[in-house]
């Protein structure tokens, strides 16, 4: 990690980035002055432009990537980070994917076993098991990787656009899908995507980023409780925030 | 042949990355460029994993589509064979090529003959697969070392393809003056030959995990050791069973070259072809030939099947 000391202002922040700017040692700024704050039950979206540093965002804040200035502090025992694709290793089957965490962490065979039983069953895999991600349609393959990022019981989450490779329908699903296990655990996520409905129908707060170098430009917040109907979509008041993410996307693209 | 450069496998690394290695292409089958491979030409299906069900009757009828293209090409040989024979060479001349029947004919009805040439081939055979053993052994872990560092694959990698450039000939005498002309300096050629597909093909497969899932196990703060045997070593062994392939290929005319020029001790079959080629033996020397070539395909087939079932079975088919 980055730096592990949790940060000191606010304590019940678990993922807290304060003014920090990423250059590439080739010379490309990826990120400039980005200050954020994401509280436990608080699911925040990235929408931006393409090559405008969201992934570099989440590679900061995992660790995977060091700041060039400014500070990142996390206070969570356990982070997840899902993919673009699901990053299945396709010699294991989904049980034996889920499994992987537990046998990188040292976690007992026995422990595992269970654990993953229960994340797949709560993923909707059950029956899927011992299927190799080969036989899995893309959908259920992107279920073995929430299933694997919640075997780790995250306290922070960080989704690089993980239904961006699924069809509508399918992606439609597993927004549904999110919500329901998002409820159920509640940890601080940073999500993001290219698609300014789906930020707004998942999310607490949708995080609008400027072109390259990225840099936060609008903050909306999304006032309804959750669980949210998927009819909530066409809803005017729906379309309301949908409008004022894109009209923000576009001024700043 | 696909007459790639065997430095293509190290160009797709990037000796900055924090995980050590990046994504390659979706393909693990690097068919390194092998001097002298003649088995590599032979019929190679290109993607034998994505077919296939469990059915028998498919399955039958799958060996049958298999085989056809290989009993075609010697029908063709033999027609051709039978063609020379008797239409291009006139009569005196007809001992240079003769008809099949003729040419195996003598031979296989002269137990005198085929006794010695089978016990020939027997030790040739021998030799070969000791050599690839060797091969596999010292490939994957010369492979492994260099999959563990930048430097070390820097370091490590033009000894494999200076061995690999230098032509088997021209080691051969050396090789001779420094082991013998027994058993010890056969075994050495098969290892010499066999040995750069083996690394070649596992270093491109140990480097073939996506920089995603590098990045999976870099953040469960997988240990080094973790990190090859969970990732790196399952990722390879696609790759693995095609270096294996022709590793093996190779092996066996490493053995007839080594068996042509070490002459002590019992001989192989390539040290027999020798002895007919001198007695201008034409139908044991036409038998000797048939027999490697059998020998070759053999060993090709044997390791293509192996490559289907372990490779088709975890990295593709349905396991049950
Ligand atoms: N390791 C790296 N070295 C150099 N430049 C990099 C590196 N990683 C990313 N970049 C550059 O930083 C910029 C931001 O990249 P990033 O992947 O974060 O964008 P993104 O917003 O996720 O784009 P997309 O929406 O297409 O996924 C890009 O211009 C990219 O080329
Ligand atoms: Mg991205």
């Amino acid at each position: 990690m980055t730096a592990s000391a949790p940060p000191r202002e606010a304590p019940t922040r678990t993922l807290v980035l304060d003014r920090v700017t990423k250059a590439f040692p080739t010379g490309t700024v990826a990120l400039t002055d980005v200050s954020l704050a994401i509280a436990p039950g608080e699911l925040v979206s990235v929408v931006g432009p393409s090559g405008c540093g969201k992934s570099t965002l989440l590679r900061l804040a995992s660790g995977l990537e060091e700041v060039s200035s400014g500070s990142i502090g996390v206070a969570a025992a356990s982070t997840s980070y899902v993919f673009q694709d699901a990053t299945l290793l396709e010699w294991r089957s989904a049980a034996r994917n889920v499994e992987l965490v537990g046998e990188l962490r040292g976690v007992s065979r026995e422990e595992r076993r269970a654990r993953a039983q229960e994340v797949l069953d709560l993923v909707g895999l059950q029956g899927f098991e011992e299927q190799h991600p080969r036989q899995l349609s893309g959908g259920m393959r992107m279920r073995v990787s929430l299933a694997r990022a919640l075997v780790a019981e995250p306290e922070l989450a960080l989704f690089d656009e993980p239904f961006g490779a699924l069809d509508e329908i399918t992606r439609l699903q597993m927004q549904t899908e999110l919500q329901k296990i998002f409820r159920l655990k509640r940890f601080a996520a940073l999500f993001i995507t290219h698609s300014v409905s789906e930020a707004v129908y998942l999310s607490t707060r949708v995080l609008v980023m400027s072109g390259r170098p990225g840099r936060i430009v609008a903050e909306i917040e999304v006032p309804w409780e959750y669980p949210r109907p998927p009819e909530l979509r066409y809803a005017p008041e729906f379309a309301a925030i949908t409008g004022r993410v894109s009209a923000a996307l576009g001024e700043h693209s | 042949m696909t007459g790639a450069d065997p430095s293509v496998v190290t160009e797709h690394r990037d000796p900055a990355s924090a995980g050590g290695t990046v994504a390659c292409g979706a393909d693990p089958a690097p068919t390194p460029a092998t001097p002298g491979a003649s088995t590599q030409s032979l019929p190679h299906p290109s993607s034998p994993r994505a077919v296939g069900t469990t059915r028998r009757t498919s399955w039958v009828r799958q060996a049958l589509a298999r085989s056809t293209p290989i009993v075609a090409a010697l029908a063709g040989i033999l027609a051709v064979w039978y063609g020379v024979s008797y239409l291009v060479l006139p009569t005196s001349q007809r001992f240079l090529l003769p008809p099949p029947h003729e040419a195996f004919g003598g031979a296989l009805s002269n137990p005198q003959l085929m006794g010695p040439m089978l016990e020939g081939l027997g030790r040739s055979v021998t030799v070969a697969m000791i050599g690839l053993v060797i091969a596999v052994v010292l490939g994957i872990g010369y492979a492994v070392v260099m999959s563990q560092s930048g430097w070390a694959e820097k370091i490590l990698y033009p000894y494999a393809v200076i061995l690999q450039t230098i032509p088997i000939l021209a080691l051969v005498p050396l090789i001779g003056i420094w082991l013998g002309y027994a058993t010890v300096a056969r075994v050495v050629v098969c290892v010499i030959i066999a040995l750069f597909p083996m690394i070649s093909n596992t270093l491109f497969g140990l480097q073939s995990a996506s920089a995603a899932a590098h990045d999976l196990f870099t953040l469960n703060k997988a240990s080094r050791w973790q990190r090859l045997t969970k990732l790196q070593f399952p990722a390879a062994v696609p790759s693995i069973f095609t270096g294996l392939r022709n590793a093996a290929g190779l092996s066996v005319i490493g053995v007839i070259v080594a068996d042509f020029y070490f002459q002590q001790g019992a001989p192989g079959i390539g040290g027999l072809l020798r002895t007919y080629t001198l007695r201008l033996q034409m139908d044991a020397l036409f038998t000797a030939i048939a027999l490697t070539a059998l020998f070759g395909v053999v060993v090709f087939m044997i390791f293509a099947a192996l490559d289907r079932a372990v490779v088709g079975r975890w990295y593709g088919r349905p396991t049950r």
